[in-house]
C-alpha cells in the first residue's frame, strides 16, 4: 500500500537532492538549473499527492501549469546560458562570481 | 502732550540718525549735519518743554506704548516713564549732545567718515534717550546694550589704528562683565516678582527683601541684597567703577566729540542714573549701599591719583571723569541720590566744557595730545583758554561755579552718613578734593601758561563751530546750580522719582537757595582744601618748576604703582585673560576637538566605515552562496510563520 507519507517522503527527498545539487555544485551551471528543475517536480509531487487524497483535481490541474512555466523557463535559462558561454567561453559556477565589485 | 512729546523727542534723533547714514554719502556733508542736528535739537526742545511741564504739573507719565511679546503669564512691553528724574537725564542729554553736533562740524571736518560719525552719534543720542526713558528693565537693557554697541563703534571710529581698534574692544569686553552682572540682577528681580516693570517690582519689594536666596551651605542672602548689587555690577562696567574702571582711560583713542558727549557727560553716567532708578530697591539694603559707597569713594581717590602723572591731554580729563564718577556713585551709596544726580548734571556741562576744550588744543597744535610738548598757549587761543578756565574752576569746586554746589553737597552727604565705610568714604573724597584741583591745574598750567614751544608759534583759534559749543556749554558750568540747587538738592524736585530720606536726614539742615548754602560752605575744610591744591600746581609748575626738575621720581615704588595703573591691567591680562584663554584652549581641545569632531562628526562616519568593512565580506559574488542565502531565509520565515501558527491554534 503506498501511502501518502510516502509520496511526501520522496517529494522531500527529491526537493533536499535539488537543494543540494544548488549549493555545493561548483562546476556547472547546467547543473544548477537541473537542480531547479527537481526543486519544481518535488512540488509537483506534493500536488498530485494531496490532489488523489483530497479527491480534488485543480491540484493536478495546476500541475500541468507548473510543467508548462517551467518548460518555458528551462528554455530561457538555456538561452541565457548560450549567451554567457559566448561572452565568456565557460560556465563555471566558481568563475561567475562578477555581481561581486 | 506729555506722551506725544516724548514720543517725538525720542524719535527724532532716531530719524536724523537714518538719513544721515542713508543718504549722507549723496546728499553731501550739509545735509548730514543739518538733519542730525535738526533732530536732536527737536529733542532737545521737546525735552525742556517737557521738564518744564513735569516740573509745574508734578505729573508722571508712566504709559506702555507696544507690547512686544506675551508668554503665559509674563508679558514685555515697551513704555515710557517720565518723570522729574527722567526730564532732566534728557535735558542734560539731549543738550550736551546737541553742543556736541555742533562741535563736529569742526572738528571732523576734513574726515572721510564725517557721515558715519554724524549717524553715529546721533543713534547714541537716541539710545541713551530710550535708557532713561524706560519704565521696564527690558527697554533699560536695551537702551545699556545699545549705549554699548554705539561706544564701541564710536572708540573704534578710526578703524584702520590698531589702538583704537583695541581699546573699544576692551571697552565691549569689560562691559560685557559688568552687563553679565546686570542681566543676573534683573533676572532675580524676574523670577522673583514676575515682572520686569519697574513700578510693579518698587510695589513688590518688601518681597523681594523677605526671599531669601540660598548658595552653597549656610550662604544665603536676600534677594534684594542679591539682585540690588548684581545691578550696581552693571553699572560699575558702564560707570568705569573700580575694578572695571580699565576701559574708560583707553578709550580716548576715539575722536574727542565722542569722549565729550559718550565717555564723559552721558553714557558712563548711565550707572549713576541707574542707582537713582531703582532707589526704591537700594534703600533697603544696607549691605548694597556700603558696597556701593566704598567702591565709589575708592573710584573717586585712586583714579585721581593717576591722572597726576598722565601726560595725555585726554587721558589726564579720562581719570578726572573717573574720579568724579566716583563721587556720584558714592553719594548714591550714601542715599543721596539726588546730589548724585545733581552733580551728574553740573559733571555733564563741565565736563563735556573740558573735553571739548581739550579737542579744540587738539585741534590748533594739529593733533598733537601730549601736554609736555604744549604751554603758552594762553594769548593763541584766548577763547578755549577762558572757557577751560571756567571747567576747570567748576571741576574743582571753586565757590560759586557749579561744580561747587554739586560737590560740596555732595560732600556733606558723605560726611553726614554715617552707615558702614562713610569713614573711608568721607577721608576719600576729601583728600580727593586736593588731587582734582592738583591735576585740574596742572593741566592747565601746563598747556595754557609758561613758556610757549616754538614748533606752536602759528597757533590759530579755532572756528566758530568748535568755539560756539565752548561757550554755550561755559554758560551752564558757571550758573546752571544757581537756579537748581535749591529745588533738586534740598526741596522735593525728585520725589516723585526717587526715594531717598529728606533733605534734613541727608545733610543735617536744609537751604532753599543757593546764596545760603554758599555762605555756608565757607565754613567747611573743602573749598579750602581746594583752593590748596591750586596753589601747589601754581607753584609745582608755574613758580618753582624746579622743584620737580631736580629729583626723579621715575624709579621710586609709587611712582611705578601709578605708572602701571595699579597693575590692573596687567592683572587682567596676564592672570585673568590668560587663565581665561587657558580654559578656552582646554574647552576647544577636549570638547571641540576631542568630542565633537573627533567622536560624534568623524567618529560616526569613521564607525559606519568600518562597520561595512567587515561586513562587506559576506558579498563574495558566486550564484551559490546568494541561493544558499535565500533558501536559508525563506526556511527561516517559513519555519517562523508554521511554528507560529501551530502555537496560535
Amino acid at each position: 500500500m503506498v501511502t501518502l507519507q510516502s509520496y511526501l517522503t520522496l517529494s522531500a527527498l527529491v526537493f533536499s537532492i535539488g537543494i543540494t545539487g544548488i549549493i555545493i555544485n561548483r562546476k556547472n551551471i547546467i547543473i544548477v538549473m537541473m537542480c531547479t528543475e527537481l526543486l519544481l517536480i518535488s512540488v509537483n509531487f506534493n500536488f498530485i499527492a494531496f490532489s488523489h487524497q483530497l479527491q480534488d483535481l485543480s491540484g493536478q490541474v495546476f500541475v500541468f501549469f507548473i510543467l508548462t512555466v517551467a518548460a518555458a523557463e528551462a528554455a530561457i535559462g538555456l538561452a541565457i546560458l548560450v549567451a554567457l558561454y559566448r561572452n565568456k567561453k565557460s560556465i563555471s559556477v566558481s568563475e561567475l562570481n562578477t555581481l561581486r565589485n | 502732550m506729555i506722551f506725544e512729546y516724548s514720543l517725538i523727542a525720542l524719535l527724532s534723533p532716531l530719524v536724523g540718525s537714518i538719513l544721515a547714514a542713508f543718504l549722507g554719502k549723496s546728499l553731501g556733508k550739509t545735509f548730514v549735519n543739518t538733519s542730525t542736528i535738526l533732530g536732536v535739537m527737536i529733542s532737545f526742545v521737546l525735552s525742556c518743554i517737557l521738564a518744564l511741564e513735569i516740573y509745574q504739573t508734578s505729573t508722571v507719565l508712566n504709559q506702555n506704548i507696544y507690547t512686544w511679546l506675551n508668554i503665559g503669564s509674563f508679558s514685555f512691553h515697551i513704555g515710557f516713564l517720565i518723570d522729574n528724574l527722567t526730564a532732566s537725564m534728557m535735558v542734560v542729554v539731549t543738550f550736551v549732545s546737541l553742543m556736541v553736533h555742533i562741535y563736529t562740524i569742526g572738528y571732523m571736518h576734513d574726515d572721510p567718515g564725517y557721515h558715519r560719525f554724524f549717524a553715529y552719534i546721533s543713534l547714541f543720542t537716541f539710545s541713551m534717550l530710550s535708557l532713561v526713558m524706560a519704565n521696564n528693565f527690558l527697554q533699560l537693557f536695551f537702551g545699556w546694550e545699545a549705549v554699548g554697541v554705539m561706544s564701541y563703534l564710536l572708540i573704534g571710529f578710526w578703524y584702520t589704528k590698531e589702538s583704537a581698534i583695541k581699546a573699544n574692544l576692551k571697552a565691549f569686553l569689560v562691559n560685557r562683565v559688568g552687563d553679565l552682572s546686570m542681566i543676573l540682577g534683573i533676572g532675580i528681580i524676574f523670577s522673583i516678582t514676575g515682572s520686569l516693570d519697574y513700578q510693579t517690582t518698587f510695589f513688590e519689594s518688601q518681597n523681594l527683601a523677605q526671599t531669601e536666596l540660598f548658595f552653597i551651605n549656610e550662604w544665603n542672602i536676600s534677594a534684594l541684597t542679591a539682585s540690588c548689587m548684581l545691578l550696581f555690577g552693571g553699572a560699575m562696567g558702564k560707570s568705569a567703577q573700580m575694578p572695571l574702571h580699565v576701559w574708560l582711560p583707553d578709550s580716548m583713542e576715539g575722536p574727542t566729540p565722542i569722549s565729550a558727549l559718550i565717555h564723559a557727560a552721558t553714557m558712563v553716567t548711565a550707572g549713576v542714573f541707574l542707582l537713582a532708578r531703582m532707589s526704591p530697591l537700594f534703600e533697603l539694603s544696607s549691605t548694597a549701599l556700603s558696597f556701593v559707597l566704598i567702591i565709589g569713594a575708592t573710584t573717586a581717590l585712586f583714579t585721581g591719583i593717576l591722572g597726576l602723572i598722565q601726560n595725555d591731554i585726554k587721558r589726564v580729563i579720562a581719570y578726572s571723569t573717573l574720579s568724579q564718577l566716583g563721587y556720584m556713585v558714592a553719594a548714591a551709596g550714601v542715599s543721596a541720590y539726588s546730589v548724585s544726580l545733581f552733580h551728574l548734571m553740573t559733571h555733564a556741562f563741565f565736563k563735556a566744557l573740558l573735553f571739548l576744550a581739550a579737542g579744540s588744543v587738539i585741534v590748533a597744535l594739529h593733533h598733537e595730545q601730549d601736554i609736555r610738548k604744549m604751554g603758552g598757549l594762553k594769548s593763541k587761543l584766548p577763547i578755549t583758554y577762558v572757557t577751560s578756565l571756567i571747567g576747570s574752576l567748576a571741576l574743582i569746586g571753586f565757590p560759586g561755579f557749579s561744580g561747587f554746589f554739586s560737590k560740596d553737597a555732595l560732600i556733606e552727604a558723605i560726611g553726614h552718613a554715617d552707615i558702614f565705610g562713610s569713614g573711608f568714604a568721607y577721608a576719600s573724597v576729601i583728600v580727593g578734593v586736593f588731587i582734582t584741583a592738583l591735576y585740574s591745574f596742572r593741566l592747565f598750567f601746563k598747556v595754557f601758561h609758561g613758556s610757549i614751544n616754538e614748533h606752536h608759534s602759528d597757533v590759530k583759534e579755532s572756528p566758530v563751530s568748535i568755539t560756539l559749543p565752548l561757550i554755550l556749554l561755559a554758560i551752564p558750568s558757571v550758573m546752571v546750580a544757581w537756579p537748581t540747587v535749591g529745588p533738586m538738592v534740598f526741596g522735593s524736585y525728585f520725589a516723585t522719582s526717587i526715594a531717598q530720606p529728606d533733605a534734613y536726614q541727608i545733610f543735617g539742615y536744609e537751604y532753599s537757595t543757593a546764596y545760603g548754602f554758599l555762605v555756608h560752605a565757607f565754613s567747611g575744610p573743602v573749598i579750602y582744601i581746594a583752593m590748596m591744591g591750586v596753589l601747589t600746581a601754581y607753584v609745582l609748575y608755574i613758580q618753582k618748576p624746579n622743584i620737580l626738575k631736580g629729583k626723579s621720581f621715575e624709579s621710586t615704588f609709587i611712582y611705578r604703582l601709578l605708572e602701571n595703573k595699579y597693575y590692573f591691567d596687567d592683572l587682567y591680562e596676564e592672570v585673568i585673560a590668560k587663565q581665561a584663554r587657558n580654559i578656552g584652549q582646554r574647552f576647544w581641545s577636549l570638547g571641540d576637538v576631542k568630542i565633537i569632531d573627533n567622536w560624534i562628526v568623524n567618529g560616526t562616519a569613521y564607525r559606519i566605515g568600518n562597520i561595512a568593512n567587515r561586513i562587506k565580506v559576506i558579498q563574495t559574488g558566486y550564484i551559490y552562496h546568494y541561493a544558499l542565502m535565500m533558501i536559508l531565509g525563506l526556511a527561516i520565515f517559513l519555519g517562523w510563520t508554521i511554528l507560529s501558527a501551530g502555537y496560535a491554534s
